[in-house]
């Protein structure tokens, strides 16, 4: 369940990210304006209470109720977007301007230099910040119980009720929470350091 | 002859002029521009015949880079007209990518993609604007590469070369194209100085090759040598436009003579 939500989250919230710092670096404040707002307001609300909305209220206004676990999920990838859209813009911001107008000067287009010379720079940058990212999200996913889903937490919560060996039980789960976290920003450190240049 | 690009054994394609060679290749009337309430650029005009040669001096802030960014359109000015080959670069309806594959542009920085190599550096834009195919463009890249004496780095990185070698592989990228002018922003002035002399010399030899060229460069024993005019600027106005020998011995005014004796002494 762990699984499932980090991995709904990370790539549906990288794709809808990725939508929205192209509309946040557009030109057109039409586009511009919207995603900025929405990033904002996701940025500045807890994610419990995103979870709360997208499971109690929704079903109040469409009328038919989501489901647990496709609320968590529609949640998790409206957050991390808002997230995901912030790195993805600090990458692009992170290439140096010069690049663009030597770009633009060789006669490139805006999107054949976003695509070509732009993003595969940014990206470098954006590796770290992403893994880190996916850190937060994973840690963030023991907050479904509040829907009633069973996530690892959850789980272990259960067991440790049955077996009444409260200690270990959570004992256990922090270790393994760690380790996982720890692996991935083993990954980030590898992977900060200029990689040009 | 080789149907695709008879110009690539050469440094420069001059093969583009027109019939009407007798209208300038780029013409500058009365541009003004400012940001914010500081102004930039202050009615400047100025001419460049085809094949000429034009450097561009002055203290630092005088506006110089800004006058030939506004020449490409990397710069967007508020009044005046500009155009190149006939094109008007402040008008709406010039498709300004069109108007820049023929301009090359040369920065102080060289501004290389760091994530390619020196070849795809100078492809890239042959492949995507003209539309070359990978081979073709790499003919002609790797011939320029050689012309400016980098045939042992095709595949290397920018981060690999160093400062002389990769303003060179940018005046490659930019010659790929076939230019019909040239636009250099202090290419020199973030170079050491030993490699200052190796990419003024691939500048001379393009120059004496007849491409049109605007150079900004503190460099006076370059505009001494190559220059067909000097524009000396201060605080955005051209104080003066004069045949290179006139600059030299008899200034028209105090300001360019206190700034030749401060830098030619040194």
């Amino acid at each position: 369940m762990s699984g499932l939500l980090v991995a709904a989250g990370a790539i549906g919230g990288v794709i809808l990210g990725a939508g929205l710092a192209l509309l946040r670096i557009s030109p057109y404040r039409i586009l511009s304006l919207p995603a900025a707002a929405y990033v904002t307001v996701m940025r500045s609300v807890p994610l419990i209470l995103v979870l709360f909305w997208f499971y109690f209220m929704l079903p109040l206004l469409t009328g038919h109720p989501l489901g647990a676990l496709s609320s968590a999920l529609t949640a998790f990838v409206l957050f991390e977007a808002a997230f995901y859209c912030e790195i993805i813009r600090a990458g692009i911001g992170s290439v140096p301007k010069g690049q663009n107008q030597a770009a633009a000067a060789t006669g490139l287009k805006r999107w054949q230099i976003l695509r070509l010379v732009i993003l595969p720079q940014a990206f470098a940058a954006m590796v770290p910040l992403f893994l880190n990212q996916v850190i937060i999200l994973f840690q963030d996913t023991s907050l479904v119980y509040v829907v009633t889903l069973h996530d690892f937490l959850t789980a272990a919560n259960i067991v440790a009720d049955q077996q009444e060996r409260p200690i270990e039980m959570y004992t256990f789960v922090a270790i393994v929470y760690f380790v996982i976290c720890y692996c991935v920003s083993l990954l980030v450190g590898r992977n900060k350091g200029p990689v040009f240049r | 002859m080789n149907a695709t690009s008879p110009d690539e054994t050469k440094l420069s394609s001059v093969s583009g002029r027109p019939a009407s060679s007798g209208a300038p290749m780029i013409l500058v009337e009365g541009v003004s521009k400012s940001y914010g309430h500081s102004a930039v650029l202050k009615q400047c005009s100025t001419t460049v015949a085809r094949g000429e040669v034009v450097v561009v001096c002055g203290p630092s802030g005088s506006g110089k880079s800004t006058l030939i960014k506004c020449i490409n359109g990397l710069v967007p000015f508020d009044s005046g007209r500009i155009l190149v080959d006939g094109v008007s670069v402040g008008d709406r309806r010039t498709k300004l990518s069109a108007l820049r594959a023929h301009i090359g542009m040369v920065f102080q920085h060289f501004e290389l993609y760091p994530h390619m190599t020196a070849l795809e550096n100078v492809n890239l834009a042959q492949i995507h604007v003209l539309k070359r195919s990978r081979a073709e463009a790499t003919a002609v890249s790797t011939k320029l590469l050689e012309r400016v004496g980098l045939s042992e780095k095709l595949n290397s990185r920018p981060g690999e070369l160093s400062g002389g070698q990769q303003q060179r592989v940018s005046i490659a990228r930019a010659l790929a194209m076939n230019p019909k002018a040239m636009l250099f922003d202090e290419p020199t002035s973030a170079l050491d100085p030993e490699m200052v002399n190796e990419v003024l010399d691939v500048m001379q030899v393009l120059a004496q090759d007849g491409m049109t060229m605007i150079v900004v460069t503190h460099e006076m024993g370059f505009a001494r040598r190559v220059a067909d005019r000097v524009l000396f600027m201060d605080e955005g106005r051209i104080l003066e436009d004069t045949a290179k020998s006139r600059f030299f011995e008899e200034p028209a005014t105090e300001r360019a003579r206190q700034f030749l004796s401060k830098v030619l002494t040194h």
